[in-house]
């Protein structure tokens, strides 16, 4: 137990040492000098030298990676570029219209996708099953942001039921802002739902003719205790584990949904921070993200092994 | 998820047999027609991509402009089937691009068992990104070009190849027609591509069709965001920007390529997921 708990926590820095390594490089392999692509085609070379040297680009390579692994484990994401301020302010302060659009688009995805998912399995080849399947596959083909505009031009613009953009003024209550998180929430969730409908039918069928399941049929169980009790017990760490896959990847959804829909949120700042060659921002907000990527994946593998005796690393 | 299948060369009428399921037929009909009206387009499309009429801005669907015209009186029917060759051919790329990487990759971890820890640690870290996002930071560092989309779609979607590849080898790799090519002195590279690739074809080809899907979506969504492929070309995605201004008007504009979009992607799901129960029986009830 012990030894499997070490051999996971040492690849998991790994990991993450990998992780950091390839954020430091990414900005690297800007063909040309950063600073110079930072401060566009009007800066004067003296700006570009003092750019250089503020952000260290200066010095030999190995000493800037060095710095940068420093700052890193010391939490110092480094100075943004425009906004004058340290890239972990400027990430906490776009933290809670990411929090919340995930949270609730990840809420929405399973409430939809739990129970279809379930009874499809169990009605495998029903015209249920078929209808479910191919209409997950349909939300897995459509383009988050283009539902967005879908949405907005709807509910927001001709039926005038919620705002078309924004996430409320600085003094909103709780509530405007849950009114703003609606539709992007609606948005994200359905064409995330897709994927977790399709795994929580795979683990239930799976499980569905397992021994035990059948056995507790021949006992006389009622069948939705069999369901609902027996098999989905032993379905649910991987439908667990999508759920926590999905979460981290609501972030990538996120990016394009909170553009779409005005949400002042770690996505938008991404983007303009892209538009405008921030690369510390750029760098900070990749980092957090796969770095919660990878300690989401962390938790569920310790997860298995409390639940699972099966589970060797 | 490792599944080693029947070899491609041992499936006669692999197109006849997706032909045979309603749901891949449909998808390959539809996919054939799309590349066709791509291909075609210079021949197909009513007028010029760039052709401006500012006299006949934001007009909705007629007979003659089918899709209605764009805020500069452009046809966007017309655009509609120039874009798709752009959309095509760069999420085409990005699957060739993306395949080498991932084949690469995944037969060095799967075969070289003393690589494997390494190049399995980096696949795990580079799957740590979020798709778009890492997309988005390497097209920034590297430039708003197609080919620099392709490239930076290419490494994001790679490391799935390389799971996938590296999984099939580790089974090939004990398998005795291996050992025994070893044992008559078969140099490595001629068993990886002639013993070990060949049989890795399958899964390849499965994953490579839903990265298709994927790498059309990923595209359009940072065409969208303007941090993609330049605004002045059209692509489904670009196109769904410019109509996105002017959607309270003239809505046509954006929900035609959208349309498009979610086609393409749906019909190449339907093939990836027949092509996965045909060809790899023990995968299909993954995902």
């Amino acid at each position: 137990m012990l030894r499997s708990i070490l051999n996971r926590l040492f690849g998991m820095i790994a990991v993450m040492a990998l992780v950091v390594t390839i954020v430091f490089v990414i900005v690297r392999v800007t063909p040309g000098d950063p600073a110079a692509v930072m401060l566009g085609p009007d800066a004067t070379a003296a700006d570009v030298a003092a750019l250089r040297s503020r952000l260290g680009l200066d010095q030999p390579m190995v000493v800037q990676f060095g710095r940068y692994v420093l700052g890193v484990v010391q939490g110092d994401f480094g100075q943004s570029i425009f906004l004058n301020q340290p890239v972990t302010t400027a990430l906490a302060q776009r933290a809670e219209p990411t929090f919340f659009l995930t949270v609730f688009s990840l809420l929405i995805a399973t409430v939809i996708a739990l129970p279809v998912g379930i009874l499809s399995a169990y009605k495998r080849g029903s015209a249920f099953d078929q209808a479910a399947t191919t209409l997950a596959m349909f939300a897995a083909s459509v383009p988050s942001f283009w539902l967005g505009l879908l949405f907005i031009q709807f509910f927001a613009v001709k039926l005038g039921w919620f705002d078309t953009s924004g996430y409320g003024g600085p003094g909103a209550s709780f509530l405007e802002r849950l009114n703003h998180l609606v539709l992007p929430a609606l948005a994200l969730g359905l064409v995330s739902s897709a994927l977790i409908t399709r795994f929580a039918r795979a683990s239930m069928l799976d499980v569905l003719n397992d021994d035990y399941v059948r056995t507790a049929r021949s006992k006389g169980m009622s069948e939705w205790r069999v369901v609902l009790k027996h098999a989905l017990k032993n379905a649910l760490i991987p439908i667990l584990t999508v759920i926590g896959l999905t979460a981290a990847l609501l972030i990538s959804g996120a990016v394009v949904t909170e553009t779409v829909f005005g949400l002042p949120g770690v996505g938008s700042l991404v983007v303009s921070a892209v538009l405008r060659r921030d690369y510390p921002v750029i760098q900070g907000a990749l980092l957090v993200i796969a770095g919660l990527y990878v300690l989401v994946n962390f938790a569920i593998d310790m997860l298995y092994l409390a639940i699972d005796p099966r589970v060797r690393y | 998820m490792a599944a080693v299948s029947a070899p491609l060369q041992s499936e006669p009428g692999l197109v006849a047999r997706l032909m045979g399921r309603p749901t891949s037929g449909v998808g390959l009909i539809v996919l054939v027609l799309i590349a066709l009206a791509a291909l075609l387009a210079p021949w197909i499309a009513p007028y010029a991509p760039a052709k401006l009429s500012v006299a006949h801005r934001l007009e909705p669907p007629t007979l003659q402009h089918l899709f209605g015209t764009d805020d500069l009186g452009r046809d966007v029917f017309s655009r509609m089937l120039y874009a798709a060759r752009t959309s095509l051919s760069v999420a085409f790329a990005v699957v060739v691009f993306s395949s080498i990487v991932g084949i690469v990759l995944g037969l060095t971890a799967g075969f070289f068992k003393k690589l494997d820890t390494p190049v399995s640690r980096l696949v795990d870290a580079m799957m740590a990104f979020p798709d778009i996002l890492l997309a988005i930071a390497l097209v920034a560092a590297l430039g708003p070009t197609a080919v620099n989309v392709v490239m930076a779609l290419g490494i994001v979607y790679a490391p799935r190849l390389a799971r996938v590849v590296r999984a099939s080898t580790l089974v090939i790799r004990e398998l005795p027609y291996v050992e025994a090519a070893r044992a008559l002195g078969v140099p490595t590279p001629v068993i990886l591509v002639r013993h070990v690739l060949r049989n890795v074809a399958s899964p390849i080809l499965v994953q490579g069709t839903f990265i298709f899907a994927n790498a059309i979506l990923a595209e359009a969504g940072l065409s969208f965001l303007g941090v993609g492929i330049s605004p002045d070309i059209p692509t489904w995605g670009t196109m769904i920007a410019v109509g996105r201004q002017y959607m309270d008007q003239a809505g046509w504009i954006m929900m035609f390529p959208g349309a498009a979009i979610v086609i393409t992607v749906l019909a190449l799901q339907l093939v990836g997921d027949s092509l996965r129960d045909l060809l790899d029986p023990r995968l299909a009830k993954d995902i």
